[in-house]
């Protein structure tokens, strides 16, 4: 019984693992590929069909460039910097509920990692850490632009991690736990929660793309001004990483907004789903659809990316500090009013 | 095993806050400072807490330490820019360092024999447990807290504030 669950899991962490890698890999081409089309281009089409294989002639490439070590950086931290960046990107799906339990063998199966009863806070935490990888490898490269990039990431986590935990308080005033799995439960069939609180989650999506880096909020990486950003530096496979870890976290974002948003796995008639299919086949339904979400947020990014132009400085700070967190803290406040007098 | 695994963390807790103290790169001791933050954080597991754990995790590590890192980096203190310092604060640095030591080790032989502290309910750690007591029985105090937190964020604005006055 033990050994099972040991292989269990280990099964679970490798597939996951795998999985997010594979769509890391394949939101490069995404991306190109989309913002070919808003540009009507053509976008990558030599390597395989479509371009299908661009992503795996990236990384190859990346793999075989020179590696270059600038002589007057601290070597180590240097090496740390994007080793950190891709270890926070990839421990932060641990706690996402993929589907219902499958029944497989006669074996009930949960497509969760683990269920912390403070998986939000855990997922928060993940987050709030992945500003370390920029900052260490924006110092450790001895390049004023990259130390620039590394304080703008700085500043701009820590500014926009406090409306993003504004609004999961007034989320959690919803759901009354912290734990991924019964919040997923909560919003069964259609019972999302964007429904019961559209303010508190266009406040996270907006602190998303913030914490993830990813225009108009990409201001760590602003090419403009900065050359490079934190990257300026690096070179060959530790670039790839960097360049890799935005794409993972944005693929655990997307999965995070969906399962406290968007329902997770959970769609309208989904029992009767599950009645026709079975315990083996009806859940995987589930996780079909929660990966659809997944992948129209993860689309979302790629088409704000190359609509909305990057903001100044003052203007980031601006949004911070003085529109998104009163938006967050009013949200709060009505979302109290609203559980004490009317719902009660 | 939770017993060994408590050494082995307890062990490098003190290591890692040692090299906080002896390496000579601000830097680098805000780097070791965050992984003896880190090893706490293991701590406040085995002990069960779990919301202390992740809030320790979150609030120390990742947002004030963030902090520490980003003055430092601005600063760019390096082993030459560290002013040597005068006779005096040596000595009386030794003297209060000597009092905290005495202050300590009385305080620890008054105690008994230590004990090991065994929970009342292992559950006491968790969110729903710690909410219950923070808001029922311990309702003024946190009340308070909050209040004397919230001073200081005023008062760090009103200084923040002065000093572009001035320039």
């Amino acid at each position: 019984m033990e050994l099972a669950f040991v292989i269990e899991k280990f099964v679970l962490i490798t597939v996951i693992f795998s999985l997010s890698l594979v769509v890391a890999m394949y939101s490069t081409l995404a991306e190109r590929k989309i913002a070919a089309f808003l540009q009507d281009r053509v976008g990558p089409n030599r390597a395989g069909w479509g371009g299908m294989f661009q992503p795996i002639a990236d990384g190859a490439k990346l793999f075989f460039k020179e590696e270059i070590i600038p002589t007057d950086s601290s070597r180590f931290l240097f090496i740390v910097g994007p080793s950190l960046a891709i270890l926070t990107a990839c421990i932060g799906s641990a706690v996402i509920p993929w589907g219902q339990p499958m029944l497989i063998a006669g074996r009930e199966i949960n497509l969760q990692v683990t269920d912390i009863n403070v998986g939000i806070l855990y997922v928060f935490g993940i987050v709030s850490l992945g500003v370390y990888g920029i900052m260490i490898g924006g110092w450790a490269s001895n390049n004023k632009f990259s130390l620039m990039g590394a304080i703008r990431a700085a500043s701009q986590n820590i500014s926009y991690e406090i409306p993003m935990g504004l609004s999961l308080i007034a989320l959690l005033l919803v759901t009354n736990t912290l734990s991924l799995k019964e919040i997923t439960e909560q919003q069964h069939g259609w019972h999302w929660n964007v429904l019961y609180q559209p303010l508190g989650f266009i406040l996270f999506l907006v602190c998303s793309f913030a914490e993830t880096n990813r225009t108009p909020f990409d201001l760590p990486e602003c090419e403009t001004e900065l050359v490079g950003g934190y990257h300026t530096e690096y070179s060959s496979m530790k670039m790839g990483f960097y360049l890799f870890a935005e794409y993972i976290n944005m693929f655990i974002s997307s999965a995070v907004m969906t399962v406290l948003y968007f329902g997770g796995y959970n769609y309208p008639g989904m029992d009767l789903v599950n009645n026709i299919l079975g315990p083996t086949w009806g859940p995987l339904i589930g996780v079909a659809v929660m990966f659809i979400k997944i992948f129209m947020f993860i689309f979302f990014f790629m088409w704000v990316r190359w609509t909305v132009p990057r903001f100044r400085y003052d203007q980031l700070m601006n949004l911070g500090w003085k529109i998104l967190i009163p938006l967050a803290i009013a949200n709060i406040v009505i979302t109290g009013v609203w559980l004490t007098y009317v719902v009660k | 095993m939770s017993i060994s695994l408590f050494y082995i963390i307890a062990f490098l807790s003190i290591i890692f806050s040692l090299l906080v103290i002896f390496s000579k790169n601000p830097i680098h001791s805000v780097l070791y400072l965050i992984v003896t933050f880190f090893t706490f954080t293991i701590h406040y597991i085995l002990l069960n807490a779990q919301f202390l754990a992740i809030v320790n995790f979150i609030v120390y590590m990742g947002a004030i330490m963030v902090l520490f890192l980003f003055v430092l980096m601005l600063l760019n203190l390096n082993e030459d820019s560290e002013k040597s310092k005068s006779i005096l604060i040596k000595v009386a640095g030794i003297i209060a360092g000597m009092c905290l030591v005495i202050t300590l080790v009385a305080s620890l032989k008054t105690l008994d024999a230590s004990e090991p502290v065994i929970l009342k309910t292992a559950n006491l750690g968790l969110v729903k447990n710690l909410g219950k007591v923070l808001f029922k029985e311990f309702l003024f105090p946190f009340e308070v807290s909050s209040l004397l937190l919230f001073s200081a964020m005023v008062g760090a604005v009103l200084l923040a504030k002065k000093e572009i006055k001035s320039a």
